[in-house]
C-alpha cells in the first residue's frame, strides 16, 4: 500500500454536523482522507452515511463545522467558501459522483460517447475525434462495447449503466471519488463483476474514495479503511480487516456476524 | 352601481399615442437595456417588457427595441423572412408608419434602422445602420435545461459544456451538425447567444458586423446586443469546422450566387425554381440588368411580380 | 424605383374589413350594446378584466364585443389598452374585511358571525336548459327576497381562526421591501409572494384551474379546505401624499377565496394551519379558489414541503401562466417559417440521401457477402 507516503491530506473533515429541523443527520464527524485511499462509510440505513456523503460533496451545507480540500495546486481550501464557479469546476474534473441510481448520474437520452465526453467538452475539448476515441478508450476500460458508443444508455442494462457512469466520471482522472451504493441494486453476479473492475481502477489510478454502503462485503473488498455510523453519530473506524475481524462496538460486531464472511 | 352606459373620453381618442407608441419613460427604460446590453455583448438584459398592441412571439420585442431607439430622421426597413412584403413586415411597418410617421423603404441601403425576422440582408450593412432582430427564445441554452434559474447560472459560470454536447450527438448520429437556424454563437469570447431563428447561412454576417446589432424579445423579456465589429464565432468542433448551406443553382431571377434562396413551388408536376429570399437584393440586381437562367420563364413572371413574397388574396 | 408591393397590405386591410363584417353578423339582427354585455355577460366580463389586468366593465364589454366573443383575445385587447395609460401611483391594499358582502359561505364552520350568505351562484341550481331564456322577451323580474343583514360584521374565516393562533397569522409587509410589480420589472426567480400572486391573479383562469385540480388528485396535495369565499364590493382607495391622507377612488367588485390547508408543523413552527390566497376582479369563484390552491402550493419552500408536483414548480407555473403570452407564441406559428423551413428542407433532403446511400451499400454488401457464398 502507497497510501501513506503521501505527507498531507487530501480532504480533511472537521466536526462537521447536518441537522433536519430538529432531527440530527449527522454529528461531530471528523476524519482525514488521504491520497489514495478508500475509505468506507457502513451502517444501516438512517445511519447519517448518506447526509455525511453529500455533506462532503458540497450538495447538503453542513449546519456545523468545516470541510477541507486540497486544491491541485496544493493548497487547502474549505469548500463551503468556494465560489460557485470553483465548486462547479471542482466537480466536473477533479471529483467524480457515482449514483446509486445510473439514470441520477448519467444524461439518459444523449449517447454514451456523450456521456463520457461531457466533461472534456466542459473543460474546453473542441476536438471531436479526440473526444470520441478518449470516450471509446475509457468504455473499453469499463468494458463496454466500443459499438455501444452511439447509443443511449437507456439502452443499456444496470450493470452497463453503473460502469458507464464510472467512465463519466473518471474521464478528467479525478482525484477524489464520492460513491453512493454503487452496487445496489444489481443482481449478484453483476455485482461482482462491477466491484472487481471497480477495485482495479481505483487501484490503477490511485484514486481517493468516499464510498457509502450498507454491504460490509463491498467495504471488505474494496476499502481500506471504514467508518461504522450509528443514529448520525461515528461509533467505530479503524483499519478495514481490523474492524471487520476484531470489531470492538457491541453494534458493529452485530453488523459484521449478521453477514456472510468475505 | 357602475355607469355601464358612459364611455370614457379616451376611446374615442385612439391613434393619439406618443410617438412610435411608447411612453419616453418606456423608451428611456428599454434604452438603458439597450446600453447595458452593448456593454456585455451577447448577454440577455431583462427588461420590462410591455403588452404592445401585437401578440407575443408576432416582434413585440422587435418592434420596442425600434420604437425606443426611433428618431423623426429615421428611415425604417422591415423585412420578415428577408422580404418587405409579407404580411407581418407589412403590418409591423403599417404600426410604425401609423404611430411615428417616419419614413420607410424597401431598400437596404437607404435604411438607417433595418428590423427583421429570421433574415439578415444579402448586402453588407454600414456603421450608421442599426440592425433590430425579433426573437422568440433568446436562450440558445433553453432545449438543453428548461429552467432559467439554472441556464442563468451557466452563463454566470460561463458552463456552456452542455451547448458541445449537443453538438457532438449532432456528428454523432448524423455524421454533420444538424443545427440548421438558431445556429448558437460565442460572443467576444465570452457568452453563448442565440442569433435568433435566421439560417446559419447569416452567420458569418453578424461575425464583426460592421452596424450595431440588437436583438429584443418581448415574451421572454429580454434584450443583447452586438457592438459593431465584435467577434461572433458559431461554435463547432476543430476537426468538424462551422459551414454554411451551399445553393447548387444561382437565383432563378436574377442570377445571384452565394446569397441565400426560398424554395418555390410552380406547380403540382414538380416544377420548382430558388430565389433570392431577400426580395430588395433580388429587384435591385434586376433593375442593374441581371437575369438568372429562369427569368424569362413564364411561370417565374409572377413570382417575380410578387418579389418572392407570399401570394396571397 | 421600386414602390413597396402592397399585395401583402391590401390583403390584411380586406381580411379586416372581412373580420369586421363577420363580427357584425347578419344586420337585421340587432348589434349587441355594451350595456348588454356588461350587464348579461358579467361572467365573461369579469374574466377580461382579471385576466386583461384591468377593472373597468364598459371597456370589458367593449373588447368583447369586438373579440367576437373570444374571451383570451379580449383581454389581450385590454392589456394593450392598459399598457398605454399613464401611471399615478399604487392604491393602499383594499381592505376585504370591510367588504359590501353579497355572498359569503364557508365550507369549514355550519355557522359563523355574519352568516352563511348564499347570494347570487350557479351551485345547486340544476344544470337544464331554460328554454324560457330563449324566448324574445326573458325580462320578467322575479323578486327576490334579501334577508337584511347590514347591521352584522362579517369577519373574516381566516381572522377568526387567527385569534385562536390556529392560523398562521397575515404576512406582515416589511416596508423596507417594497410589493414587486410585475408590470413593471421583468418576473426573475426565485420569486417571491407578491409576484406569485400578482402572476396568478392574471393568469389563464383554465390553466390555474387545471393545476388546482392536479393538487386534489395527489400532484403536490395540501389538504384544502374553503374557508371562505367571499364576493362583493370594496373601495379602492388611494394615498395622495398632497392630502396627506387617503381618498377614495371608487369601489369595485372583487372575490376573495381564502382556502385553509394543513400544515404539520416543524421544528421553528407550531403545527398550524396555513392559507393559500386568491383574489380576483368580479364575481369569478372558479379562479378564486384554483388561485388560493395553487398558491398554497407554490409555498412548499417556506413550509420546508417536498417539491412533486407541477402545482408546486414556481418557475414552471409562473412561466405558463399568462394566456396572453402563450396564445401570442402558439399562434406565431402562423407566421411564415419558410426560411428556417427551407434550412430543414435542405437538411432532410441531405440526411434522406445520406439514409438511402448506407443502405444501398448495405445490401450491395450483403448481395456481395451472398454471391461470394
Amino acid at each position: 500500500m502507497n497510501l501513506f507516503h503521501a505527507e498531507d491530506p487530501l480532504l480533511q473533515v472537521h466536526n462537521v454536523t447536518r441537522y433536519y429541523g430538529d432531527r440530527i443527520g449527522c454529528s461531530e464527524v471528523s476524519f482525514d482522507l488521504w491520497p489514495g485511499e478508500v475509505l468506507a462509510i457502513v451502517g444501516e440505513s438512517g445511519s447519517g452515511k448518506t447526509t455525511l456523503l453529500n455533506c462532503l460533496s458540497t450538495r447538503l451545507a453542513p449546519t456545523a463545522g468545516a470541510i477541507e480540500y486540497r486544491m491541485r495546486d496544493g493548497a487547502m481550501r474549505n469548500l463551503y467558501q468556494l465560489t460557485e464557479a470553483e465548486r462547479r469546476l471542482l466537480m466536473r474534473t477533479d471529483w467524480g459522483f457515482v449514483h446509486q441510481n445510473a439514470a441520477d448520474g448519467l444524461r439518459m437520452s444523449v449517447s454514451a460517447g456523450a456521456n463520457v465526453g461531457e466533461r472534456l467538452m466542459a473543460v474546453g475539448a473542441r476536438h471531436y475525434g479526440n473526444i470520441r476515441s478518449t470516450a471509446d478508450d475509457w468504455l473499453g476500460r469499463v468494458e463496454i462495447d466500443s459499438e455501444r458508443i452511439d447509443d443511449d444508455p437507456r439502452s443499456f442494462s444496470g450493470g452497463m449503466r453503473q460502469r458507464l457512469q464510472i467512465a463519466r466520471n473518471l474521464v478528467t482522472q479525478p482525484r477524489l471519488v464520492f460513491m453512493d451504493e454503487p452496487t445496489g441494486g444489481l443482481d449478484v453476479s453483476v455485482q461482482a463483476r462491477l466491484l472487481d473492475l471497480l477495485r482495479r481502477l481505483v487501484a490503477d489510478l490511485g484514486l481517493s474514495v468516499v464510498i457509502v454502503t450498507h454491504d460490509l462485503a463491498v467495504a471488505r473488498l474494496l476499502s481500506h479503511r471504514i467508518m461504522v455510523m450509528r443514529h448520525g453519530n461515528v461509533i467505530e473506524t479503524g483499519l478495514t480487516d481490523q474492524v471487520l475481524d476484531d470489531p470492538r462496538e457491541p453494534y458493529t460486531q452485530l453488523l459484521v456476524s449478521s453477514i456472510l464472511q468475505v | 352601481m357602475t355607469d355601464t352606459a358612459r364611455i370614457p373620453e379616451s376611446l374615442h381618442e385612439q391613434g393619439e399615442y406618443n410617438f412610435a407608441y411608447l411612453d419616453e419613460q418606456t423608451k428611456r427604460m428599454i434604452r438603458r437595456a439597450i446600453l447595458k446590453g452593448i456593454a456585455i455583448p451577447g448577454y440577455q438584459v431583462p427588461f420590462a417588457s410591455r403588452e404592445m398592441p401585437m401578440p407575443y412571439g408576432w416582434g413585440t420585442g422587435g418592434v420596442q427595441v425600434t420604437a425606443a431607439i426611433l428618431g423623426r430622421s429615421d428611415c425604417l426597413k422591415m423585412i420578415d423572412q428577408g422580404s418587405d412584403d409579407t404580411t407581418n413586415a407589412v403590418s409591423l411597418r403599417g404600426f410604425f408608419e401609423k404611430t411615428a410617421g417616419v419614413r420607410t423603404t424597401c431598400e437596404t441601403a437607404e435604411a438607417s434602422i433595418i428590423q427583421t425576422r429570421h433574415r439578415i440582408p444579402e448586402k453588407d450593412l454600414r456603421e450608421d445602420q442599426i440592425l433590430v432582430f425579433q426573437v422568440p427564445i433568446p436562450e440558445p441554452l433553453r432545449f438543453l435545461e428548461p429552467r432559467e434559474t439554472e441556464t442563468r447560472k451557466m452563463h454566470a459560470l460561463e458552463d456552456y459544456g452542455l451547448m458541445h454536447v449537443k453538438l457532438y450527438e449532432d456528428i454523432a448520429k448524423n455524421g454533420h451538425i444538424a443545427t440548421t437556424y438558431a445556429y448558437p454563437v460565442k460572443v467576444n469570447d465570452r457568452y453563448v447567444m442565440d442569433p435568433s431563428p435566421t439560417p446559419k447561412f447569416d452567420n458569418p454576417k453578424i461575425d464583426r458586423m460592421a452596424a450595431l446589432q440588437l436583438y429584443g424579445a418581448g415574451r421572454e423579456k429580454r434584450i443583447y446586443a452586438i457592438p459593431p465589429y465584435t467577434k461572433v464565432k458559431s461554435l463547432d468542433f476543430e476537426d468538424y469546422p462551422f459551414e454554411i448551406q451551399k445553393f447548387d443553382k444561382p437565383c432563378g431571377l436574377c442570377g445571384a450566387e452565394n446569397v441565400y434562396l426560398d424554395e418555390v413551388i410552380l406547380d403540382d408536376k414538380g416544377g420548382r425554381m430558388f430565389v433570392c429570399s431577400d426580395s430588395d437584393y433580388c429587384e435591385e440586381r434586376r433593375a442593374d440588368g441581371h437575369l438568372g437562367p429562369m427569368a424569362a420563364d413564364p411561370a417565374a413572371a409572377r413570382v417575380g411580380n410578387t418579389r418572392t413574397g407570399e401570394t396571397i388574396r | 424605383m421600386y414602390v413597396a408591393v402592397k399585395g401583402g397590405e391590401k390583403a390584411i386591410r380586406n381580411a379586416h374589413k372581412l373580420t369586421a363584417k363577420r363580427r357584425r353578423g347578419d344586420t337585421s339582427v340587432p348589434a349587441l350594446t355594451l350595456e348588454q354585455i356588461a350587464q348579461q355577460l358579467a361572467h365573461s366580463v369579469a374574466r377580461v378584466m382579471g385576466e386583461g389586468s384591468l377593472y373597468d366593465e364598459t371597456l370589458a364589454a367593449l373588447a368583447i364585443k369586438q373579440a367576437r366573443g373570444d374571451l383570451i383575445e379580449a383581454a389581450f385587447l385590454m392589456r394593450a389598452y392598459r399598457t398605454t395609460l399613464p401611471r399615478f401611483g399604487y392604491s393602499t391594499p383594499v381592505d376585504t374585511g370591510t367588504m359590501l358582502v353579497e355572498r359569503r359561505i364557508s365550507a369549514t364552520y355550519k355557522d359563523l358571525p355574519g352568516g352563511q350568505v348564499l347570494g347570487p351562484t350557479f351551485d345547486y341550481s340544476h344544470r337544464l336548459l331554460d328554454f324560457a331564456l330563449a324566448a324574445e322577451d326573458d325580462g320578467a323580474e322575479q323578486p327576490v327576497e334579501m334577508t337584511d343583514n347590514d347591521d352584522q360584521a362579517m369577519p373574516r374565516v381566516t381572522d377568526l381562526l387567527g385569534d385562536e393562533g390556529l392560523m398562521e397569522p397575515d404576512p406582515v409587509s416589511d416596508g423596507g421591501t417594497p410589493v414587486g410589480d410585475l408590470t413593471r420589472e421583468p418576473l426573475s426567480f426565485p420569486a417571491d409572494r407578491d409576484l406569485r400572486l400578482q402572476n396568478l391573479a392574471r393568469g389563464d383562469e383554465g390553466f390555474l384551474l387545471a393545476l388546482a385540480y392536479s393538487t386534489q388528485r395527489g400532484y403536490g396535495r395540501t389538504h384544502p379546505f374553503a374557508g371562505e369565499i367571499r364576493y362583493g364590493e370594496v373601495e379602492v382607495e388611494f394615498f395622495a401624499e398632497e392630502l396627506g391622507f387617503a381618498v377614495t377612488l371608487g369601489a369595485i367588485k372583487v372575490t376573495e377565496c381564502q382556502m385553509v390547508n394543513q400544515f404539520a408543523g416543524s421544528a421553528q413552527a407550531a403545527p398550524t394551519f396555513t392559507r393559500g390566497y386568491g383574489l380576483v376582479f368580479g364575481q369569478a369563484e372558479r379562479k378564486a379558489m384554483s388561485m388560493s390552491m395553487v398558491d398554497r402550493s407554490m409555498r412548499w419552500q417556506e413550509l420546508g414541503e417536498e417539491p412533486v408536483a407541477p402545482a408546486q414548480d414556481v418557475e414552471f407555473v409562473l412561466s405558463h401562466s399568462d394566456n396572453i403570452q402563450a396564445t401570442g407564441f402558439v399562434e406565431h406559428l402562423k407566421l411564415p417559417h419558410y426560411v428556417d423551413f427551407q434550412a430543414e428542407l435542405d437538411l432532410v433532403h441531405r440526411m434522406r440521401t445520406e439514409w438511402f446511400e448506407k443502405r444501398e451499400q448495405q445490401e450491395q454488401g450483403g448481395a456481395a457477402q451472398e454471391a461470394a457464398q
